[in-house]
């Protein structure tokens, strides 16, 4: 627990330090890093702890991402009103979605859920809503300044903005984990008739977890449209889905704290791979990915999760 | 009417493309129980080899077999180096690992052959067929893909091989009580989808041009043929990546206004129905779990 | 008689938990050997780690051989048939393709052919339902393909891990009636694993007792019946 606490706390300063200690791009960057972090959360809630495979997640980042556009840029909603809406239209979708992913299991939801991934983009792009959407073009943000006047320049104000949005979606994660919600999420996991048996709902569970995955995942887009300033259909596609997949299986599965760690990958391994070589960089991305999983096959969480009980075992 | 012939038989084409990709996914699958996100890129740089072979002047069908034997080499090979080590590693690393590889052989191809587009002869001919509706090369191509799978069929059914390596698939610790290899089985499954993923790029190449993202669309109707058959039957996917081809086609040509732009998600819609009603989807064995 | 199976010091262990605590105990050529013991004493496990199937040190000798460092398929081509608890058919093959699989470290189809009938000869309905999916079987007539599958592989040593679970008492008189014959008919030593001490003791040439990874006792099933003791706790009269 001590070590725990001591971590948060070091995190906590170095995170409320670094926009005084960064450059514009990087505060950018790591606020960029907060974004897919969240996301990453919300993927972890359905895959890593209620056992729920999604390809899909890019599409609920790009509603969240479009809603937040859209509510600024046509009905003049302000920006920080935009994040619980979008998470509250992500919940909805997540939620319907969730029902008839009742009825499928592995691969088979996984293919669904790719499907929501490959026809969003489509959808984005559509002409009868263009009018919305900004069809293939997107739609502008304007980037917000800092509130109250806070003598803040508008990336140091984006990025506290973020890193509050994240320590408070993580903390409510936290808590829902080990409420009895989480109890009930975990047996969903690992034997769904056993925990039918034992009385818990899960259709009902199964569902909400889906809501809530989702709402994470759109909070997350509508950041990173406000970050960004910018949306268009097709950066939010299939190989989004399948970095937050990589990125939450180089955090750890089931381990919250992963998400930043999976986050830094996603965003910074890429550009490494590039100094690497520019010719070859997909590949040497490839091999750092595959040379990852054999030093620590559970993610980063695997091997904290393992030293921490060898600690505690002392 | 006409028109209505004209959609399905031109579904039929593509769809054949997409049958084949099953083939290979469904091989795969059966052996490690995943959808190998790599599937694509691996048979899109089989593909380049086999046009390198080509270039150089071998003969069609020597480069075509020489090509199939390398990925069946190959396919063994990543398994025996790369998966052998995270046998026991959780599945969504190994998904992680699928990724890798897929990033690894879209950018080789990129870097030895170059992302410009490039042609890839048919043997059979562009000639037109059945008039006009299918060219020689998708009549020969849909001819391959039935013959690729009377092939294995036999095998599985009629060789001890063959039923070995279902048994491997089916239950491995039992196939281990009997004295089978399994980590073997494994391998050569790798390579038999390798092989048939060579087999099905060679023949989709000629149609689309070859360049290394020539597979990246091709392998996702693929999974979804594969899947609507229902993953563990070879049949099933044929007749999956056909149903992709046709209900694709269909919905761009009768759904209104937005069928055109939609007809990937409204095929990919179609399919999920489907699968709420046939969770194992068409052709798939539904097996009793054991509570 | 000399020993076909000898295993000293044996220890095996799940994750961190030890379950054998080093084994010693033999398997005579032609013999049958029971072990028996409460839930958890480690029967299971022996036979499992016998083949490798979990991580275990110590020597095991099989036919002249150490054994304690081969695969699983190492130790099942060597001759070592194991029907597990569970009876590990597989399901969704037919029972004709589940005796086939019995057979496929083996050479020469006519001779394999021979052996089905022979099991067939055994096992009269697992011929009627040649056809048909193993999954489709009765628990009985699923643990007589189980068991005629382990034959398929002609083995020297057969370990059986209870035989007679969950089936009536007509049907594993049937099975028990068909390992004394083939006890008696080939060579064939057997290693068995039985709740059923009774049954058990009757068919086999020694008995050992574990508890909790040990073995606690070893003899004759005489030396079991005749000791008031052991009868009380193991046979219950």
């Amino acid at each position: 627990m001590a070590i725990e606490r001591v971590s948060a706390i070091l995190f906590l300063l170095a995170a409320i330090a670094a926009p005084m200690l960064l450059s514009g791009f990087f505060i950018f960057q790591v606020t960029m890093l907060l974004v897919y972090a969240i996301a990453i959360m919300g993927l972890n809630l359905l895959t890593g702890f209620n056992g729920q495979f999604s390809l899909g997640h890019s599409a609920f980042y790009a509603i969240g991402a479009y809603a937040a556009a859209i509510l600024m840029d046509k009905f003049g909603i302000g920006y920080l009103w935009t994040l619980p809406l979008a998470g509250l239209i992500c919940f909805a979708v997540g939620f319907l979605f969730g029902f008839p992913a009742l009825r499928l299991e592995g691969t088979y939801l996984a293919l669904a859920t790719f499907g929501l991934a490959v026809a969003t983009p489509q959808i984005l792009k559509l002409t009868p809503l263009e009018h919305w959407t900004g069809g293939v073009q997107g739609v502008f943000v304007a980037k917000p300044n800092a509130a109250m006047g806070l003598p803040l320049t508008a990336d140091q104000w984006l990025y506290y903005l973020t890193l509050s949005v994240f320590i408070l979606l993580y903390i409510l994660a936290r808590n829902l984990i080990g409420s009895r919600t989480g109890r009930a999420l975990l047996a969903i996991r690992e034997n769904p008739i056993a925990a039918q048996s034992m009385g818990i709902n899960v259709s009902l569970y199964k569902t909400l977890t889906f809501g809530v995955s989702a709402a994470y995942t759109g909070v997350a887009g509508a950041l990173g449209a406000i970050v960004i300033q910018f949306v268009a259909p097709d950066s939010f596609g299939f190989m989004l889905s399948v970095t937050f997949l990589v990125g939450l299986v180089v955090g750890g599965i089931a381990w919250l704290p992963g998400a930043l760690i999976g986050a830094a990958f996603i965003l910074f391994v890429p550009n490494f791979a590039e100094e690497i070589s520019k010719g070859l960089s997909g590949a040497a991305y490839g091999v750092i990915m595959i040379l990852l999983m054999y030093v620590m096959p559970s993610g980063a969480g695997g091997i904290v999760q393992s030293a921490l009980r060898a600690v505690r075992a002392r | 009417m006409e028109l209505l012939l004209q959609q399905i038989l031109s579904g039929l084409a593509t769809g054949a493309i997409y049958a084949c990709m099953a083939l290979a996914v469904v091989m795969i699958y059966q052996s490690i129980g995943h959808l190998n996100f790599a599937q694509g890129e691996m048979a899109t740089f089989s593909t380049f080899v086999a046009w390198q072979l080509i270039t150089w002047g071998f003969p069609y069908w020597a480069a075509f077999a020489l090509t199939v034997a390398l990925s069946f080499a190959g396919g063994v090979l990543i398994e025996r180096v790369v998966f052998r080590p995270l046998k026991d590693a959780p599945a969504l690393s190994h998904i992680v690992v699928f990724i890798g590889l897929l990033a690894i052989f879209n950018n080789a191809s990129g870097f030895v052959w170059d992302f410009t587009i490039k042609t890839f002869p048919s043997p059979f001919g562009q000639g037109p067929m059945f008039g006009a509706f299918l060219n020689m090369h998708q009549a020969g191509m849909i001819a391959c893909t039935l013959g690729m799978l009377v092939l294995l069929y036999l095998f599985f059914s009629r060789t001890r091989l063959g039923l070995s390596l279902r048994a491997a698939a089916a239950n491995p610790e039992s196939a281990r009580l009997v004295g089978v290899r399994v980590g073997w089985m494994i391998a050569l499954g790798w390579g038999l989808a390798s092989a048939i993923g060579a087999v099905a790029g060679m023949l989709i190449a000629p149609g689309v041009f070859l360049e290394p993202n020539m597979m990246l669309g091709v392998l996702l109707y693929g999974f979804a043929g594969a899947v609507v058959g229902g993953l563990t039957s070879p049949i099933g996917a044929v007749a999956g990546g056909l149903i992709v081809g046709v209900m694709e086609n269909l919905a761009g040509t009768y759904v209104p206004v937005v069928g055109s732009e939609l007809k990937l998600t409204i095929a990919l819609s179609l399919i999920i129905l489907i699968l709420i009603f046939k969770p194992s989807g068409l052709f798939g064995k539904t097996l009793a779990k054991r509570v | 008689m000399t020993a076909l199976l000898s295993v000293h010091g044996l220890t095996a262990s799940y994750g961190e938990g030890q379950v054998l605590a080093g084994l010693d105990f033999e398997v005579q050529r032609g013999g049958v050997t029971v072990l028996l013991g409460a839930n958890g004493a480690g029967k299971t496990t022996t036979l499992r780690a016998i083949c490798g199937m979990v991580r275990r040190e110590g020597s095991i000798i099989f036919d002249g051989k150490p054994i304690q460092n081969l695969s699983t398929e190492g130790v099942v081509r060597l001759g070592v048939a194991h029907v597990p608890d569970g009876r590990g058919t597989f399901t969704q093959l037919t029972v004709d393709e589940n005796l086939q699989l019995g057979a496929i470290t083996r050479r020469g189809r006519k001779e394999i052919e021979h052996d089905i009938e022979r099991c067939f000869g055994y096992f009269p309905v697992l011929k009627e339902r040649r056809s048909q999916q193993a999954g489709t079987l009765s628990g009985g007539e699923q643990q007589m393909l189980a068991v005629a599958r382990a034959l398929m592989l002609r083995p020297k040593l057969m370990l059986l891990d209870e035989p007679s679970f969950g089936l009536a008492p007509m049907i594993v008189k049937q099975i028990f009636d068909i390992f004394r014959t083939l006890n008696a008919s080939t060579s064939m030593s057997m290693l068995i694993v039985e709740q059923n001490a009774a049954l058990a003791l009757e068919l086999a040439d020694h008995a050992y007792l574990l508890e909790t990874g040990r073995v606690v006792f070893a003899g004759r099933p005489d030396d079991i019946r005749n000791d008031p003791a052991l009868r009380r706790s193991y046979l219950g009269y």
